[in-house]
C-alpha cells in the first residue's frame, strides 16, 4: 500500500520533511515519503481550522502513528483555505500517495518571496541522506 | 474469551447486602436514576471463573522471568499480601485520631527513616502516588523554592539526559518549565562538555537517573553536580534505578537534591497489572519546607501529622499517601535491614552475567560493565536478516519468557533493555540466555517464524493500528462493532515497528 | 559478625535471593571478574557509602509478622470501634471474592500491558472495567485509572484547558476540600486560575455558578456533596454549559444505581474517587480515581485506554490504544505524565461492581439511604440540630452536637463509637458539626447506640 521512495522535481521541500506545490499565489502543502515511511501507517491527522494562520517554520498540525506523533512544519506562511477531508478521515492516504491525494492543506500565500528559501528535489535528497 | 458482560444473564447476581427494616428514602425525580447501568448480572461461581480465566490469559513475575528495563520485576513477597490485610491497616480510617492511628503513623515515619538513610538525604515526603507524581512533586519544590528566594523569573529551564524516560520531560512541561536536553558520550556518560554549555543562571536544575537507562554509572557525576550547584541549580534524581546501588552509594551523596524513589520497583510493592505504586520523595533540608502537606513527624515518643507547613506546596494526593503500599515496602525493607546492599549486588552480578553471554550474538553500544540493567541492540539482526527488536521480543513469548523493554532509550536503535533483579535464579538466567541465543539463530535461518511470532500465547500478534484507527474503547451492548469482520489493515506488522 | 566488604555469601535469612556461592564463582568467572566489588569499579570512590546501612538486623518472616502485627495492634480500626467516620473514605462491605480475585499472582504482579499477547488479561479486565465506568456514569470513554479521586480534579482541568483554550476553573466550595486543595496544588504549574463558588446551605446555587463561570473552562461540583448533599446536579450543569464551560461532576459510584448518570444531565466529563467500591479504606490507600468523559475529549484524556482489535488470525483481543497521547511518546507534549496508575485497585472496583449487578447496586443505594434517613430522625428526635435540615442526602449528613464536635468524639470514642468526621476544620461556623457516614455496614442498632452515646455525652 506504501508508495515507492520520491521525490518529485516540480515540488519544493523544506528540511523538517514537508513539501510545497506553488500555484499561482496558492501552496498546496504536505509531508515527504520520508517522513511518511518513518512514522509508519498514519491513523490520525490534527489539521488547523479553515482560515488559519500559519507561520513558516512553525506547526500547523500534527499526524500520529500508532507509536509516533508528529508536528506538521510549515514551509510557507498564509492562510488556510482548504483542509483535505480525505486525509482527516482516511490519514493512511498519506502513506500511499504522499505527494497527490496525501495533501494536507491548501493556503494562500502572505510572503510569496519564502519560496525562495526552500530547497528544491535534490538540495532536498541530500538532506534525506544525510538523516 | 468473551467478555464479562457477554456472559450475563438477566436477573443473576452475586452477593446480596443486608436490607435493614426501615422506610425507603425517596431520591427527588429530578435527580433520580433514569435508565439502570448495565452492570454485569452473574452468579459469583461464574464472577470467579471469569476473573480465573483472564488470569490465565496473563502473565506476571508469579508465571516467569519478566527483565523489562527500569522496571525492576522482582519477586513480590506473599507475607506483605498477609501485612496488608492485618485489621489494624486494612480497616483504618484516614481520619481516625492520632491517638489511635499510632501504628500506622509510626509505620510511616519508620519508612520515611529507612529512605532517608538509602538516600543520603534529610527529610521526606511519602505522599505522591507513583514515580512520575514523585517527579512533578520535586519540580514544583524545586519552584516554590526558587520562588522563595526571589529567583523565580529567572530560573525557567531544566535540563533532562537524551536517555530520559518518557514521563521527565512531560513532568517539566507539566510542572511549567522549559525543557533542554543533554547529549550521551560514547561511553554512555552525560557529555559533560555540552552539559557545560547547556547550563547558565537560567538554569533551574538537572533531572537524571543514576545509573542511567543505559544501565551505566555515570562516571562524572560528582562533576556534574558541581556544575549545576555553582550555578545555584539543583539536582532531580529519578530513583527508577536504584536498585543498582542501595547499601553501596547513595543518590545525597552523588550530589542530588531530590529524590523520587519507585516503591513498586525497588522497595517490593506488586505492579498489579500496571498500579499502585509509590513515589515517595526526599530532599535536602534546604527544601524542607516545601514538602507536600501533611508531614508525619515524631514528637517524643508520639507520631503525628503536622499540617503547619507555612511554605508548602501544598497536595499532590490525598491524606498522606498509599498506605498499604507503605506497609509492603516498609515490610520488605526490614527483611534485608543492614543487609540491603546484597540485593543490589546480586541485581548487578544477574545483569553483568546476562550480558557477558549476549554481548557476541546481539550489538553492545557500550562496551562497560553493565549496573542492574543493559541495553543490546538488534541493529544487525535487522540489517541483514530484516529481524527486528520487536520480533525478537514477540519471539521470546514462545520461549516462555516476557520480553524485555524495546525501542528504549531512544538513543540506541532496535533497542533491548534488560534487567533480570536479584530474585532470578541462575538456571533461569542460562534459559533466557538460551533462547535469545535461538532467535539470534532463527533470525538467520527461519525468520518468519520471528515476523509470526508469538505463536504459543492466547492471541496472535495484535492489531495496534487498527486500534488506533478506530477507537473502541468500551463493550457496545447489542451496538457492539465486529472489528473481526472489517477489512484487514494493511502494513499492520510493519506500522507497529518502534512497539 | 563478619564486615560487609568479607561477606561472600548471602544471609539464610535473605529467603528472596536464590544465589549459592557456586552460582556466584560461575557468574563472576563469565563475566571475567574475580569479585562482585569489581562490578562497581566504576563508581569513584567519593560517592561510595563506605559503611552498612543503618537499617537493623535482617527480619526473618516470623519476626517480621510479628513486627508489624505491634504496629498494626496500635490502630483502633472499624473491627474494634462502631464507626460513622466517612468524609471522602468510606466502610463499604469488600466481598471476599474481591480478595481473591487481587490475589490472583498472574494479574497482582504483572506490570503494564505493553506487550498485549503476554497481558490479555489485565487488558481485558481493564476494558471491562473502562465499559462499567461508562455505563455508570454515562460516558463514551473512561481511562484505566488515575491515582485517586483528588488528582483526577486535576486531570479534569487540564483537559479543560486544552479544550476550551480557557485558563479559569470554577470548583464549588462544597468539594471535597482535599480535592480543591490538590486543584490549587497543581494550578501554578498547569497556569490555571482557580474560583470557589461558596455553598448555600449545604448546596450550590446554579446562579453563582452562571455567574462565576464566565470565561471558564470547566465547572466542577460534587455529587452528592462533601456534606452528604444532594446539589442540583442537572442545573449545575446547565448553569456551566451556558457559560460554555465544561461541566465535571465528581461522583460516588456506589450512588450511580439511584442517582442520574452524569453524561445523562449535560456533564462533559465524571470524576471521582472508586474506595467506596470495592477497596479497603486502608488508611486511604491504595485506592483509583476514575475518569471519563464524551467522546469529544477522548484524545486529550490522560492515562491508559485499553482498545479492542483482533489478532493477526482474526481473533478478537485487547491493546493498549491512542498511545500516543502519553508521555512515553509525546514526552514534553503530554497531557499528563502518568504512568503507573491503579490498575489492580480499579480491578478490585470491577470484581465489586460485577458481584453487585444493577440490582444489588441499586440496592445498596437505597439502603445507605434509608439509613441515613433513619439516623437523622433519630438524631433530630434526641433533640439535636441537623447543620443543612432541608437538603435531601445519599449516605452521609451533618448534625450539631451541642458543644465543641472534637470533645464529642473523643467522648463518645470513650464509649466506643467514633460518631464522625468534625468538618469545622474545613468550614466557618461549623466547629459544632460533625459528617455522620451510614453505609450498609451499619444497623438500625449501631444508630440507636450512637444517639445514645451522643445525647450521653
Amino acid at each position: 500500500m506504501a508508495a515507492t521512495e520520491s521525490y518529485p522535481d516540480d515540488l519544493k521541500y523544506h528540511r523538517e520533511h514537508d513539501w510545497a506545490r506553488i500555484e499561482g499565489d496558492e501552496a498546496v502543502l504536505g509531508i515527504t515519503w520520508f517522513a511518511q515511511d518513518a512514522l509508519g501507517e498514519l491513523v490520525h491527522y490534527e489539521p488547523p481550522a479553515d482560515g488559519a494562520t500559519i507561520a513558516k517554520d512553525t506547526s500547523y498540525g500534527e499526524v500520529e502513528s500508532v507509536k509516533a506523533v508528529s508536528d506538521v512544519i510549515a514551509p510557507l506562511s498564509g492562510e488556510v483555505v482548504a483542509v483535505n477531508q480525505k486525509v482527516v478521515e482516511e490519514p493512511e492516504t498519506v502513506n500511499a500517495d504522499p505527494y497527490g491525494d496525501g495533501w494536507l492543506v491548501r493556503i494562500r500565500m502572505t510572503d510569496p518571496s519564502e519560496v525562495d528559501g526552500l530547497l528544491d528535489a535534490d538540495a532536498y535528497k541530500q538532506v534525506v541522506a544525510e538523516s | 474469551m468473551k467478555l464479562i458482560f457477554e456472559k450475563s444473564q438477566p436477573g443473576r447476581r452475586g452477593g446480596e447486602l443486608p436490607k435493614p427494616d426501615v422506610p425507603a428514602a425517596e431520591v427527588p425525580a429530578a435527580l433520580r436514576r433514569s435508565r439502570p447501568p448495565r452492570l454485569p448480572e452473574l452468579a459469583e461461581p461464574e464472577i470467579l471463573r471469569h476473573f480465573t480465566e483472564l488470569s490465565t490469559r496473563n502473565f506476571g513475575i508469579d508465571s516467569g522471568f519478566y527483565p523489562l528495563g527500569s522496571c525492576t520485576m522482582k519477586y513480590n513477597p506473599r507475607v506483605n499480601e498477609r501485612l496488608v490485610m492485618l485489621p489494624g491497616f486494612r480497616d483504618l480510617h484516614p481520619y481516625q485520631d492520632e491517638d489511635a492511628s499510632q501504628g500506622a503513623l509510626e509505620l510511616i515515619w519508620r519508612l520515611q527513616e529507612a529512605l532517608l538513610e538509602v538516600s543520603g538525604l534529610h527529610a521526606c515526603s511519602l505522599q505522591p502516588a507513583a514515580g512520575s507524581q514523585g517527579e512533578l512533586t520535586g519540580l514544583m519544590l524545586m519552584r516554590a523554592y526558587f520562588a522563595d528566594r526571589g529567583e523565580g523569573e529567572q530560573r525557567d529551564t531544566i535540563i533532562t539526559a537524551d536517555t530520559a524516560h518518557g514521563t521527565n520531560p512531560a513532568s517539566v512541561t507539566m510542572a511549567g518549565y522549559k525543557l533542554a536536553k543533554v547529549d550521551t558520550d560514547a561511553r554512555g556518560n552525560v557529555d559533560v562538555a555540552h552539559l557545560r554549555e547547556l547550563v547558565d543562571e537560567r538554569t533551574a536544575g538537572l533531572m537524571l537517573t543514576n545509573p542511567s537507562t543505559l544501565g551505566l554509572f555515570d562516571e562524572h557525576i560528582q562533576e556534574i553536580a558541581g556544575i549545576f550547584h555553582d550555578v545555584g541549580a539543583l539536582l532531580y534524581y529519578d530513583g527508577a534505578n536504584l536498585n543498582a546501588v542501595c547499601g553501596i552509594s547513595r543518590p545525597g551523596d552523588m550530589g542530588f537534591d531530590i529524590v523520587h524513589i519507585n516503591l513498586h520497583k525497588t522497595f517490593s510493592q506488586p505492579h498489579g497489572g500496571g498500579g499502585p505504586g509509590g513515589g515517595p520523595i526526599v530532599v535536602r533540608d534546604k527544601l524542607e519546607p516545601f514538602l507536600p502537606v501533611p508531614a508525619v513527624v515524631k514528637d517524643g515518643d508520639r507520631f503525628r501529622l503536622d499540617h503547619n507547613r507555612p511554605k508548602s506546596i501544598g497536595k499532590v494526593r490525598g491524606y498522606t499517601g498509599p498506605f498499604g503500599v507503605f506497609v509492603r515496602s516498609y515490610a520488605y525493607i526490614r527483611s534485608y535491614g543492614r543487609q540491603l546492599r546484597e540485593m543490589s549486588e546480586v541485581a548487578v552480578l544477574n545483569a553483568n552475567y546476562l550480558l557477558a553471554r549476549l554481548r557476541d550474538a546481539y550489538d553492545l553500544p557500550y562496551d562497560r560493565l553493565c549496573m542492574h540493567e543493559f541495553v543490546l541492540s538488534a541493529r544487525s539482526l535487522k540489517r541483514e536478516h530484516g529481524i527486528t527488536a520487536l520480533d525478537v521480543a514477540k519471539r521470546l513469548m514462545d520461549y516462555g519468557f516476557h520480553p524485555p523493554t524495546i525501542y528504549f532509550p531512544l538513543v540506541v536503535p532496535e533497542a533491548l533493555m534488560i534487567e533480570p533483579t536479584e530474585t532470578e535464579a541462575k538456571e533461569t538466567l542460562d534459559a533466557f540466555v538460551d533462547a535469545m541465543l535461538a532467535i539470534a539463530d532463527e533470525a538467520a535461518n527461519d525468520p518468519t517464524v520471528l515476523r509470526e511470532a508469538p505463536h504459543g500465547r492466547p492471541v496472535r500478534r495484535l492489531d495496534e493500528v487498527k486500534a488506533a484507527k478506530r477507537a473502541v474503547v468500551k463493550y457496545g451492548f447489542e451496538d457492539h462493532p465486529d472489528l473481526g469482520a472489517e477489512p484487514a489493515e494493511p502494513r499492520q506488522l510493519e506500522a507497529q515497528k518502534g512497539a | 559478625m563478619p564486615t560487609p566488604t568479607s561477606r561472600s555469601s548471602p544471609s539464610h535469612s535473605l529467603s528472596y535471593l536464590s544465589l549459592t556461592e557456586r552460582d556466584r564463582e560461575q557468574m563472576l568467572a563469565a563475566v571475567g571478574v574475580s569479585s562482585t566489588e569489581e562490578l562497581f569499579r566504576d563508581i569513584p570512590a567519593g560517592v561510595r557509602l563506605g559503611r552498612e546501612l543503618d537499617l537493623g538486623p535482617p527480619l526473618g518472616e516470623q519476626e517480621l509478622t510479628r513486627h508489624l502485627e505491634e504496629l498494626a495492634a496500635r490502630n483502633v480500626d472499624t473491627s474494634r470501634e462502631l464507626s460513622f467516620l466517612g468524609a471522602g473514605i468510606y466502610d463499604h462491605y469488600v466481598p471476599a471474592l474481591v480478595d481473591a480475585v487481587l490475589q490472583r499472582g498472574e494479574l497482582l504482579t504483572a506490570y503494564t500491558p505493553y506487550q498485549p499477547e503476554m497481558s490479555q488479561g489485565v487488558l481485558q479486565a481493564i476494558f471491562e472495567y473502562q465499559t462499567a465506568i461508562c455505563e455508570l456514569t454515562g460516558m463514551d470513554v473512561s481511562n484505566a485509572s488515575g491515582y485517586d479521586g483528588t488528582t483526577v480534579a486535576a486531570d479534569a482541568c487540564f483537559i479543560a484547558k486544552h479544550a476550551t483554550g480557557r485558563r479559569k476553573v470554577v470548583v464549588t466550595e462544597a468539594t471535597n476540600p482535599q480535592v480543591r486543595q490538590v486543584v490549587k496544588t497543581y494550578a501554578p504549574g498547569f497556569g490555571l486560575e482557580v474560583v470557589e463558588v461558596t455553598h448555600r446551605g449545604g448546596v450550590t446555587n446554579p446562579d453563582d455558578v452562571r455567574n462565576a463561570a464566565a470565561d471558564a473552562a470547566c465547572v466542577i461540583f460534587q455529587q452528592p456533596n462533601f456534606f452528604g448533599c444532594l446539589e442540583p446536579a442537572p442545573d449545575l450543569a446547565a448553569a456551566a454549559n451556558d457559560a460554555e464551560a465544561i461541566a465535571v461532576a465528581h461522583v460516588d459510584l456506589v450512588s450511580l444505581g439511584v442517582l442520574e448518570a452524569p453524561g445523562a444531565y449535560g456533564c462533559g466529563i465524571a470524576i471521582g474517587e472508586g474506595q467506596s467500591a470495592g477497596n479497603y479504606q486502608s488508611f486511604a490507600g491504595p485506592h483509583y480515581g476514575f475518569l471519563a468523559a464524551r467522546n469529544d475529549f477522548i484524545r486529550r484524556m490522560p492515562g491508559r485506554i485499553v482498545g479492542e482489535t483482533v489478532d493477526a488470525a482474526g481473533e478478537r483481543g485487547y491493546v493498549l490504544t491512542l498511545q500516543t497521547r502519553e508521555q512515553h511518546i509525546r514526552r514534553e507534549k503530554a497531557t499528563s505524565n502518568i504512568t503507573t496508575n491503579q490498575t489492580l485497585l480499579a480491578l478490585g472496583g470491577l470484581v465489586y461492581l460485577s458481584w453487585l449487578g444493577p440490582q444489588g447496586l441499586r440496592e445498596l443505594g437505597e439502603t445507605c439511604m434509608g439509613l441515613t434517613e433513619y439516623a437523622k430522625r433519630r438524631l433530630v428526635d434526641a433533640g439535636f440540630e441537623l447543620v443543612f435540615p432541608e437538603q435531601a442526602t445519599f449516605k452521609e449528613f451533618g448534625v450539631r452536637v451541642g458543644r465543641r464536635a472534637t470533645e464529642a468524639v473523643s467522648a463518645a470514642r470513650g464509649r466506643g463509637v467514633h460518631p464522625g468526621y468534625a468538618v469545622g476544620r474545613d468550614y466557618e461556623g461549623l466547629d459544632d458539626a460533625l459528617l455522620v457516614a451510614v453505609t450498609e455496614r451499619r444497623s438500625t442498632a449501631d444508630i440507636d447506640r450512637l444517639v445514645d452515646v451522643l445525647a450521653a455525652a
